[in-house]
């Protein structure tokens, strides 16, 4: 196998909302940088993001970054660290701005400012009624951020190298120990089958979710967890991971997203007796309430038999909207219920279950997006993570909507605002011997093994049905056992894993066989935290735990891979103005 | 139900040129053409390369040749299709594998309508100010997701390999008719230049094939228009004079 080295400052591996929101920043700050990306940069999933970024700008009533902060600590079942939701809350003014002055085409009030639009768990504080806080672009939003951020990259000069797909983390020592550094990466270039070691100063990991461990989501097929298993594997511990979201409106079946701004413009949920069935778990919030309570309410209602039909899914209604409204705000999620499902939401209920959406966990940082190894926050010097595949927290157990747009923009800048100053000030770390050697082993490894039994598809395929039936959304522990028992099975299989193709030139199955083992890798380190804590909080429901238990689980995760085994050490969660009560809407 | 699926395959590693492979695949009538590549993938032949990512629209990555037309994969459904289907890579780019396709000169055309805002005016501290229906001016071009089904189905991109193509004009036209923009004139110059939009031929071919409804010749027209006249209008604005 071929071998090619570069050398560049900064690496970014990730070319979403968090990597090109960073990489701009350095190209401003005049550092070299590298972004890698296994897709082309437009492809990346933070264009699919509907809704919109929450930010208290009050264009349309009043509102402050404080109730964004307390809604958001609140949202995340007061897990989440306060110092960094303050500065989530408070930077995601000026980052909305800065947006609009690179070009994002925001919707506009009359007044011709950015147009605000409600969104769930966000509220008034004095009055506890839904707030506008999420500043949007029809539900394209997510499409409109990643246009504009790789368009001022292109002017910038930013350096891309994409479809360079990663498979290892490069560091000077173990992660654990004092003076060890991170000095760079390796990459497979896909289109010919070349090793490439990225030999830096400082890498930021923004390689976003793993969704695909479930079988419905709403992610993309690309979301295969890679940077959080390849810190993993390097010894780097993964934070609450056993917080995941599903998000209640999915397409039946498919898991499409169908936007939390339907609901935002005012659509019901519908159980199959026509009843708005959140009044009975939300009576103040209703459709609007987090995610979290959503989907496990969908959850019950369709275990109780009030599913439509008495089938697995329940009905979004919008016939009651205006047909402007549907135009002109939810144009795209109108399109997905008449292609996908035949069916046209002026005129009939859509038929939606819950998706696997986004993963609270990740590679734990600090608010200046460096990654830490421990519970007192100790960074990994050169190393930073930003995006869905870090864990600062601001998330905590539970993410409100249009919370991780202001995530990857604030913390892919501060990430990259440190690395600058980082940068101008150190020297390169050398590099391991032979860096590509464990790269190497592993996919001679995949290519070479000519009496593997078992195709990529048939084990990605069981993983995502355990974890979907054991691991999702109404966990008990007895199921969380099985699961891990048989993900680790599956692990097993995957080590006589057999591939159809063994050329170099853009091997799909070279790549999906490196994929479904970082999802093996994030669905164990998720299951074994999820048995671990024996409570429910946020997105993480046990019925043998049912409540919420402060006394003993206040505290973040941290899971750490140790040989065949995964051994938890907990941090603890940084509160600052709100004690924490009672989670009701 | 039974479903027939011709692929045209290419292997650099191994095929002197393309050549047809069929599959028999189990389906569904309300699957996806990305749904049977990846049944394909996964049950029958692991070696066909294709790619996708969102599967529902948004990314544009899955464009191909399904049934002799531009769609996106994962937005073309089994009951709409005649069998056998074919599926073929974009036309126009060097295949680099099967249905992958090299995109780099297609992103190097859209870079040189510089694609990005340009207002060296120091800002204001909030947001620039832009009304409802300024905003409404350039909405159609700002979905695109340069997916390249409309300029790999133009008849000029196939043959003239200095136009720019439908895509790299639904850029520019989103800048231009931007009120934030001042960068219109020098925008312009390069849509004047040849290559650029008035070597289109007014073929439609690339209004057919947006997997997003964009009206593109529209906005290559009202780019003419502007580059003529001078002054930049869009279509409802000429009408009204």
């Amino acid at each position: 196998m071929q071998t090619v080295r570069h050398r560049y400052d900064a690496v970014i591996v990730g070319a979403g909302g968090a990597g090109l929101m960073a990489a701009l920043h350095l190209a401003q700050a005049g550092i070299p940088t590298a972004v890698l990306s296994k897709l082309y940069p437009t492809r990346s999933h933070t264009g699919t993001a509907q809704g919109g970024i929450g930010a208290a700008l009050g264009n349309m009533e009043e509102d402050h970054w404080e109730w964004h902060a307390f809604d958001t600590i609140k949202g995340s079942d007061y897990l989440a660290d306060q110092d960094a939701v303050e500065i989530m809350c408070r930077e995601a003014i000026d980052c909305v701005y800065f947006l609009e002055h690179m070009g994002l085409p925001f919707d506009r009030t009359p007044e011709g400012k950015i147009m605000q639009r409600r969104f769930g768990g966000h509220t008034n504080n004095r009055t506890g009624e839904p707030v506008r806080r999420a500043c949007h672009a029809a539900d394209r939003t997510g499409h409109m951020i990643l246009q504009t951020l790789y368009q001022q990259c292109i002017r910038y000069g930013v350096q891309f190298f994409n479809e360079f797909f990663l498979t290892d983390l490069l560091l000077t020592g173990d992660p654990l120990e004092t003076g060890t550094r991170c000095c760079g990466v390796v990459a497979l270039e896909m289109q010919t089958g070349i090793l490439h070691i990225f030999h830096a100063k400082a890498v930021l990991f923004a390689t976003g979710g793993f969704g695909r461990i479930f079988k419905v989501t709403s992610n993309a097929h690309t979301l295969t967890g890679d940077g959080c298993a390849v810190a993993w594997r390097r010894g780097i511990p993964l934070e609450d991971m056993e917080f995941y979201q599903f998000h209640p409106t999915g397409i039946y079946k498919l898991g499409v997203l169908l936007s939390e701004a339907a609901r935002g413009e005012g659509a019901y949920l519908l159980n199959g007796l026509g009843e708005r069935f959140m009044a009975r778990y939300a009576p103040k919030l209703m459709e609007l309430a987090p995610r979290d309570l959503v989907s496990r309410a969908m959850y019950l209602e369709i275990r109780e038999g009030r599913g439509v039909n008495g089938k697995d899914y329940l009905h979004l209604d919008v016939r009651h909207l205006p047909k402007e409204v549907l135009e002109k705000k939810l144009p795209d999620i109108t399109e997905f219920a008449r292609i996908y499902l035949g069916v046209d939401p002026e005129r009939e209920p859509v038929p939606v279950q819950p998706t696997a959406h986004y993963a609270m966990g990740g590679i734990p940082t600090n608010v200046d997006g460096q990654v830490v190894v421990d519970e007192k926050n100790t960074p990994l010097v050169g190393f930073y993570a930003a995006g869905e595949c870090a864990c600062v927290s601001v998330h905590g157990a539970n993410r409100l909507g249009t919370n991780s747009l202001v995530d990857i923009l604030v913390f892919g800048r501060r990430a990259a605002l440190h690395m600058a100053r980082f940068c101008r000030d150190a020297d390169f770390a050398p590099l391991p011997e032979n860096p590509e050697a464990q790269t190497m082993e592993h996919i001679n490894r995949l290519l070479n093994n000519n009496d593997g039994r078992w195709r990529v598809g048939k084990i990605r395929r069981e993983l995502q049905e355990v974890m979907m039936d054991k691991a999702s959304v109404l966990r008990t522990g007895d199921e969380l056992q099985e699961c891990l028992d048989k993900v680790r099975d599956l692990k097993a299989q995957y080590a006589q894993v057999r591939l159809d193709d063994r050329h170099s030139a853009f091997n799909l199955d070279l790549i999906e066989a490196l994929e479904l083992g970082y999802l093996l890798d994030c669905a164990e380190a998720l299951v074994a935290s999820a048995l671990n804590r024996t409570e429910s909080r946020g997105a993480h429901y046990r019925e043998d735990f049912p409540k919420r238990d402060d006394v003993h689980w206040l505290k973040h995760t941290l899971a750490y891979r140790k040989g065949d085994d995964i051994a938890f050490r907990y941090k603890p969660v940084a509160i600052t103005k709100y004690p924490p009560q009672e989670r009701k809407y | 139900m039974e479903v027939v699926v011709r692929i045209l395959r290419f292997d650099p590693e191994k095929d002197g040129k393309p050549h047809w492979q069929e599959f028999r695949i189990e389906a569904e009538p309300n699957d996806r053409v990305l749904d049977l590549l990846h049944i394909i993938r996964d049950e029958h032949d692991g070696t066909l390369a294709f790619r996708r990512s969102c599967g529902h629209g948004i990314c544009g990555s899955d464009a191909m040749v399904i049934n002799g037309k531009n769609r996106l994969a994962c937005k073309t459904l089994v009951k709409d299709l005649r069998q056998p289907i074919t599926i073929e890579p974009l036309r126009g780019f060097r295949v680099i594998k099967d249905l992958v396709v090299d995109m780099e000169p297609f992103f190097a055309k859209y870079r040189r309508v510089m694609p990005y805002l340009i207002n060296d005016e120091p800002p204001p501290e909030k947001e620039r100010y832009q009304s409802p229906e300024e905003r409404e001016r350039f909405d159609d071009t700002t979905k695109c997701i340069l997916c390249a089904c409309c300029t790999t189905g133009c008849p000029v991109f196939w043959v003239n390999g200095e136009f720019l193509g439908p895509a790299a004009f639904v850029a520019a036209h989103r800048f231009v008719f931007d009120s934030r923009d001042r960068a219109a004139a020098e925008r312009l110059q390069i849509l004047a230049e040849y290559g650029g939009v008035f070597n289109c031929h007014v073929a439609f071919n690339c209004v057919d094939a947006c997997p997003r409804g964009i009206n593109v010749t529209k906005a290559i027209l009202e780019l003419r228009q502007a580059i003529l006249s001078g002054a930049v209008q869009t279509e409802a604005e000429l009408s009204r004079r």
